[in-house]
């Protein structure tokens, strides 16, 4: 197998799919001419809490998307614990970024949640007593079960993310998938999230989260993928969070305001 | 009026379009929250070239080549506003109006370049079609009901809309839950296993299937008001999806029952002498219904717009 030469120069080895939550190898999606990712290798953690970091149109959603079959790629393989995406489909809970579906839909709270059942209700099993409650325990990790039957469009934007975290709870996951849960929320959404999040990698699972705000990576995550189109790093944030990773993968665009906030955040 | 008068003249149009007017309006519902109501524009145009194109193969004017070359038509069409929406990037209603009118305007010339002047296929009749004259004269009265007989010499399009509105009720009822995830959240649904793009393309051919069948019996006009008109305005009465497919179930039946009795007696009590057009007058009751909606409906305002800054 080819080893890949990264950007600042140090050979990448090809390590085997193994048994990672979520392995990744060569993949390389496109949209139209130019690569958004490009052969990059991904070996999540598991049981840790992984940022997917980088610059705008990195390619970060696009990473995702293309693990989840969502887009497709136009090389590559992915493996989730072990197995081909689709017979893991069950173990896989997804957050799409908010701002991706119509919130007009005429759809309550509680409907969304029930949504996340999906897999165990199949296509015409009955909606039971037991479903509902655990939607609505779900809605209750995320401070969110006074609203069960408010219409989505009525919330604001990070009641409107814990809901959609509620539905990947439903979905009782081993991997919880997160494209920028955090983008334009408020301050106690933001705690809210983190601290179902954690609660989670508590309990053993795995998070891998989109995420844009540099200066709380060292504050809520274990782990970091750096990336831009290629990859840049990956390992925990004391090894791959740090100035030299951060300037390869955002070059001269990271904000002299930014690289302070960083520096202080670093130490 | 007696069953004596209205069974053989009446019970079978008005059932005709009451079937064609949900058989429309239950896909519709899912057409129009997927930005793709056009497209029952866009079905109604391109039937014509698939109905020269069967007619042309097969020589006859019968009802399964014609639906058949409409349906085929139809996945043509379908898949062309694909390949135009994802090759030149633009968004699918632009794609839809290319892809209708350069086949509709095709089926024009194919119709005027080849021997079809045996084709029944005029302009009235394909936009109004004849609802009224799918009439049963061989009822005599209510008791024709039980009367194998007179039952043989209904009207082919009733059991024909009959068994297509089963299938759409079949279909919606079937895949509700995945249609109704994939409509709301297309990313989501296929990370846990729907395939959004077949279960969108069979949502598109059942919408083609229901709007063939439906053209076929009472034209063109029911079909393109029947796929907006009562989503569009069951949207503004409840925000929740199962209340807006009842509504606009309800919303169909009302303007074809009305449309239809309004086209026969209206101009009467008006004074006139003529009844007007069903298929018209049925079109004009479901506009009316979307604008008293869009004015006094209770949930017409778009509460997900982005107002919080």
């Amino acid at each position: 197998m080819l080893d890949l030469v990264s950007d600042h120069g140090k050979a990448i080895k090809t390590p085997p799919l193994g048994d990672s939550p979520l392995a990744i190898r060569g993949l390389t999606v496109s949209y139209g001419q130019k690569p958004a990712v490009f052969s990059v290798d991904m070996t999540v953690r598991p049981g840790a809490m992984t940022a997917i970091i980088g610059p705008n149109g990195a390619g970060k959603s696009t990473l995702l998307k293309a693990a989840l079959g969502i887009v497709k790629p136009l090389s590559g393989q992915v493996s989730v614990f072990g197995k081909p995406l689709d017979d893991q489909r069950a173990r896989i809970a997804y957050v799409p970024q908010r701002a991706s579906v119509d919130w007009d839909f005429p759809t309550r709270v509680i409907d969304v949640v029930l949504m996340g059942l999906y897999r165990e209700l199949g296509l015409l099993g009955r909606l039971r007593a037991r479903h509902t409650a655990k939607a609505m325990d779900c809605l209750n990790r995320v401070g969110m079960h006074d609203f069960v039957d408010r219409q989505i469009g009525q919330l604001s934007g990070g009641q409107q993310q814990r809901v959609f975290l509620a539905r990947a709870l439903a979905q009782e996951a081993d991997l919880y998938l997160l494209d920028e849960p955090f983008a334009g929320v408020d301050a106690a959404t933001e705690k809210a999230i983190i601290s179902v999040l954690k609660s989670l990698r508590e309990a053993g699972k795995t998070v891998v989260v989109v995420h844009h705000d540099l200066a709380t990576v060292t504050d809520y995550f274990d782990h970091v993928f750096l990336i831009n189109t290629r990859k840049v790093a990956e390992g925990s944030v004391a090894e791959a969070f740090t100035a030299e990773t951060l300037q390869a993968a955002y070059g001269g665009r990271l904000a002299t305001a930014q690289v302070d906030q960083l520096a202080k955040a670093l130490g | 009026m007696s069953g004596e008068e209205f069974v053989p003249l009446s019970l079978t149009p008005l059932l005709i379009g009451i079937f064609a007017a949900v058989a429309c309006a239950l896909p519709g519902n899912f057409l129009v929250l997927r930005r793709q109501a056009l497209i029952g524009d866009a079905i109604s145009h391109v039937v014509l070239p698939g109905i020269v194109v069967a007619f042309l193969i097969s020589g006859v004017i019968a009802a399964w080549p014609m639906m058949l070359g409409a349906a085929g038509a139809a996945v043509v069409a379908v898949v062309l506003i694909e390949a135009i929406r994802r090759l030149g990037r633009i968004e699918p209603g632009a794609a839809m109006g290319v892809v209708f009118t350069t086949m509709f305007a095709g089926g024009v010339l194919l119709l005027e370049q080849t021997d079809t002047s045996t084709v029944h296929l005029d302009v009235e009749h394909a936009l109004y079609g004849n609802l009224e004259s799918l009439i049963w004269l061989d009822a005599t009265g209510w008791a024709s009901l039980w009367d194998a007989e007179a039952l043989a010499g209904l009207p082919v399009e009733l059991p024909r809309m009959f068994v297509t509105l089963i299938g759409v009720i079949l279909f919606t009822w079937l895949l509700w839950r995945p249609l109704k995830l994939s409509t709301f959240d297309e990313g989501f649904a296929r990370t846990v296993g729907i395939r959004t793009n077949l279960l969108g393309l069979a949502l598109v051919i059942v919408a083609a299937i229901a709007a063939v069948a439906a053209f076929d019996a009472v034209g063109s006009i029911i079909v393109i008001a029947m796929f907006i008109c009562p989503p569009a305005a069951a949207r503004m009465m409840t925000n929740q999806l199962e209340g807006q497919v009842a509504w606009s179930v309800i919303f169909a039946v009302i303007s074809a029952v009305s449309g239809y009795i309004l086209a026969g007696y209206g101009p009467l009590w008006l004074g006139g002498a003529d009844a007007v057009s069903a298929a018209g007058m049925i079109a004009t009751t479901s506009g009316l219904i979307l604008a008293l909606a869009a004015i006094f409906g209770p949930c017409r305002t778009r509460t997900g717009a982005p107002s919080q800054a």
